[in-house]
């Protein structure tokens, strides 16, 4: 044994010892949950200042909540969007559309058609919400759990489905662990995997639009686990020196796989209040509240756009299901907080809010969820032609030396050779 | 010395004497004018022109916007340059010392390294990483590291290190233009004048050096072809940046008939112009200033090794700075100096 020996401390006299806290989360596996201590503040109560408000007008949100849809289901307040029931409609459709998605790649992954997956379930409201907020041209830096962002914009899912089981016609050649995107004609930002590499990233990418001159914004995406790393504060810091035209969100889904939030700070203050020490706006909304989301993004969108600088969006919600395919739940937290989650299911909120306003009915309601069960089998049918994982329908073999470099260098070349000789002994038929 | 003449083809241009801090800045002010997509950003780089004087100037000639002061922050200066290129930009951070790239060496492995290949070639970073490094300047152990093997280990990354201001400005021009990530590393020890390891003896300056003949204006000399600083027939040594021209001088003070070749690109390397070399003599001596251990001097004895195995006649030797952090006070003890060149030169030829 090295070091200091921990016994040779000082001790007795008055001095009380030291104690490390170390947190730990209210409910564990078979705890009954109460929520009754979660301040949730009605719907429509919190001010909304404008655009181009001093920062500092915005620190009082940073603690409350932003909420448009009330228990009631009816939109309230200043915050409320006042989008039309088309708009409404159409966000209602995306976000099932995302989470038929999941449920479906989620079944392939157990079906051992790709190696992983990762669901969105409940935070969809988080993605689709940002992608109708934002202009079309806008680049969005997301984690791994927007992909509603990319279904809200239009990419074709069998090119995602492509990707996640990395066939000969995934885009990415197959290099990806699923579910890392990439869609440049679509903005949306190549997922890496590493947390938080993102942030000063779209901070960059949105200091380069301000260099040339250009009107489109950039807007990041990471869990609230994430706000830990060097990288966050990197990307605040920067945001906040050069005025960059970001949005720079933090999805507090409550988990980092297993780690609770507390784990990430969250006892001391809210993600939102990171904003305050850094000068710039901040906001903490209702991430179940499609309305509230939108709301939020827009309104940082067009202050970023009025060269007011960025602000820091927390968006409260709940990962309902596990981090990945290859994590459950079960171990380390109660089953029961999803269940009494109090601000709810983003697709139910939203259905009940248009049938209250008298926009939309079970029997719709239903009809869509067909539908878009349909447009996702067909999606999934039609990528299963290009392959599944691990059954040879993967990208030539000489592409895994490709890209590396723009151009391929000697010992890659090299190498490449080797590969294929490998591949010609072990199968000795085998041709590209 | 001879210096070669090829990529450049501006036999008749203009020349000036410059030194390798004037020879960058002149790279530099080039490309600002060339690309207006070229942004230089770093701790100290705008207004006061850096730590090192590299950028001195460009600010007040190409503007606010394109040249600018940092936070004091690697992993956010390679992060945002990241996103920078993402955009379309081709950005050229600076990392004051070599010493300080760790915190942003996340944001250099996992991202600027892999972008193209993650995302099929939809997103690239063209960057080039500027950054001072080596020792023999009484830096400490915060301000002497040579962290190039770091670099040459990821793939993705190249890794160059000039020796002389004539290459400094044809390698920076070279790196800027490539569109992959570079890690270009500037030995600041021969930044006013090659240093030849008898650190006793009075300094020299460029103005004598015929490797400070800088042509004006434009050229680039070609990424991963290395320069024969000195044709030869005793030996081959593998070299780059300060220890050129160590290597240079204990030869010579030796008379020993080396062939030196300067790398200038580590990854990738040159390796027809080592292989054509050792078959040639026969004989390999591999000089770097960095820690010895899993060094790139490594790399090249075993590349050499598996290379050129039956044309030599005698053990590759590898001289490298010692396994230890460059120590303040000792520095000389640690520096890869004439004795212990010169002992290798000893062994090699006696086998």
């Amino acid at each position: 044994m090295g070091g200091v020996s921990p016994a040779k401390g000082r001790t007795g006299g008055n001095l009380a010892p030291l104690r490390l806290h170390v947190p730990e989360p209210k409910y564990r596996p078979g705890d009954r949950v109460d929520y009754s201590g979660l301040v949730i503040p009605p719907a429509g109560a919190q001010p909304r200042p404008d655009e181009t408000c001093p920062a500092g007008d915005t620190y009082p949100l940073c603690t409350d909540l932003v909420r448009v849809l009330g228990d009631d289901d009816l939109a309230a307040g200043p915050w409320d969007p006042r989008l039309d029931a088309g708009a409404l409609r159409r966000m209602l459709r995306v976000m099932a559309l995302t989470r038929a998605f999941d449920d479906r790649m989620y079944r392939a992954q157990r079906q051992g058609k790709t190696s992983f997956y990762m669901k969105s379930t409940g935070e969809e409201a988080v993605a689709v919400g940002a992608a109708f907020a934002l202009a079309d041209d806008d680049m969005v830096f997301p984690s791994y759990r927007q992909q509603g962002l990319l279904i809200a914009r239009g990419y074709p899912l069998v090119e995602m489905v492509n990707q996640i089981y990395s066939n000969r016609a995934d885009r990415l050649k197959g290099r990806q662990l699923p579910v890392m995107y990439s869609a440049r004609d679509y903005g949306f930002f190549t997922i890496s995997g590493n947390l938080t590499t993102q942030y000063p990233q779209a901070v960059g990418w949105a200091m380069a639009s301000a260099i040339k001159g250009d009107t489109r914004i950039a807007a990041a995406f990471i869990g609230e686990g994430s706000t830990a790393e060097g990288d966050f504060h990197s990307g605040l810091t920067f945001a906040a020196v050069y005025n960059a035209p970001v949005v720079l969100n933090v999805v507090n889904n409550q988990w980092a796989i297993s780690s609770f939030s507390g784990i990430a700070g969250a006892e001391r203050t809210t993600f939102a209040a990171r904003a305050i020490g850094y000068g710039i706006a901040g906001l903490r909304i209702d991430g179940n509240d499609p309305l509230a989301v939108f709301a939020a993004m827009r309104w940082a969108a067009d202050r970023a756009r009025a060269n007011m600088g960025p602000t820091l969006i927390e968006h409260f919600t709940y990962r309902a299901e596990g981090h990945s395919t290859s994590d459950d739940p079960a171990a380390y937290r109660s089953a029961h907080e999803r269940e009494e989650w109090p601000l709810g299911d983003p697709i139910m909120r939203l259905k009940r809010h248009l049938v209250a306003i008298g926009e939309w009915s079970e029997e719709q309601h239903a009809t869509m969820d067909r539908e878009v069960a349909g447009e996702v089998r067909a999606a999934s049918k039609e990528a299963e032609k290009s392959g599944v994982l691990g059954h040879g329908m993967h990208h030539p073999f000489k592409t895994m030396f490709e890209d590396v470099f723009e151009e391929l260098p000697w010992h890659l070349r090299e190498q490449a050779e080797q590969a294929i000789h490998e591949r010609q002994t072990r199968f000795p038929k085998w041709k590209e | 010395m001879t210096i070669e003449e090829d990529p450049v083809s501006l036999a008749d241009a203009p020349t000036r004497r410059l030194n390798m801090i004037e020879a960058i800045n002149d790279a530099l002010d080039i490309m600002l004018e060339r690309d207006p997509n070229m942004v230089i950003i770093g701790e100290d780089v705008g207004y006061f022109g850096g730590v090192f004087r590299a950028t001195a100037g460009l600010q007040k000639r190409h503007g606010r916007t394109r040249v600018f002061d940092t936070p004091i922050s690697e992993c956010g200066i390679i992060g945002v340059a990241v996103g920078m290129a993402a955009y379309g930009l081709r950005p050229v951070p600076e990392i004051q010392f070599a010493d300080y790239i760790y915190p942003g060496l996340d944001q250099l492995v996992s991202e600027a390294a892999r972008l193209r290949y993650r995302s099929a070639g939809e997103f690239t970073a063209p960057i080039t990483v500027r950054s001072p490094f080596g020792g023999g300047i009484f830096g400490g152990q915060t301000h002497s590291q040579s962290p190039e093997a770091l670099f040459t280990h990821v793939a993705g990354l190249k890794t160059v290190i000039p020796a002389t201001p004539h290459d400094a400005k044809g390698l920076l021009i070279a790196a800027i233009e490539d569109n992959d990530p570079v890690i270009f590393f500037e030995p600041k020890r021969i930044y006013n004048g090659p240093f030849d390891g008898y650190y006793d003896q009075p300094a020299r300056s460029w103005p004598s050096h015929p490797g400070s003949v800088v042509p004006e204006g434009y050229y680039a000399i070609p990424l991963g072809k290395a320069r024969v600083v000195r044709e030869g027939s005793a030996l081959t040594v593998l070299a780059y940046g300060t220890m050129i021209h160590v290597a240079e001088a204990v030869l010579a003070g030796k008379g020993v008939d080396a062939e030196i070749i300067d790398l200038r690109t580590l990854v990738p390397i040159d390796i027809d112009t080592v292989e054509k070399s050792v078959e040639k003599t026969g004989r390999c001596l591999v000089i770097h200033e960095a820690t010895r251990t899993s060094g790139f001097g490594a790399e090249l004895a075993a590349l050499v090794q598996e290379r050129c195995f039956y044309h030599l006649e005698a053990p590759i030797e590898r001289v490298t700075g010692f396994d230890t952090p460059y120590p303040h006070s000792l520095e000389w003890a640690y520096f890869p100096g004439p004795i212990r060149i010169g002992e290798a030169v000893d062994r090699l030829l006696g086998a």
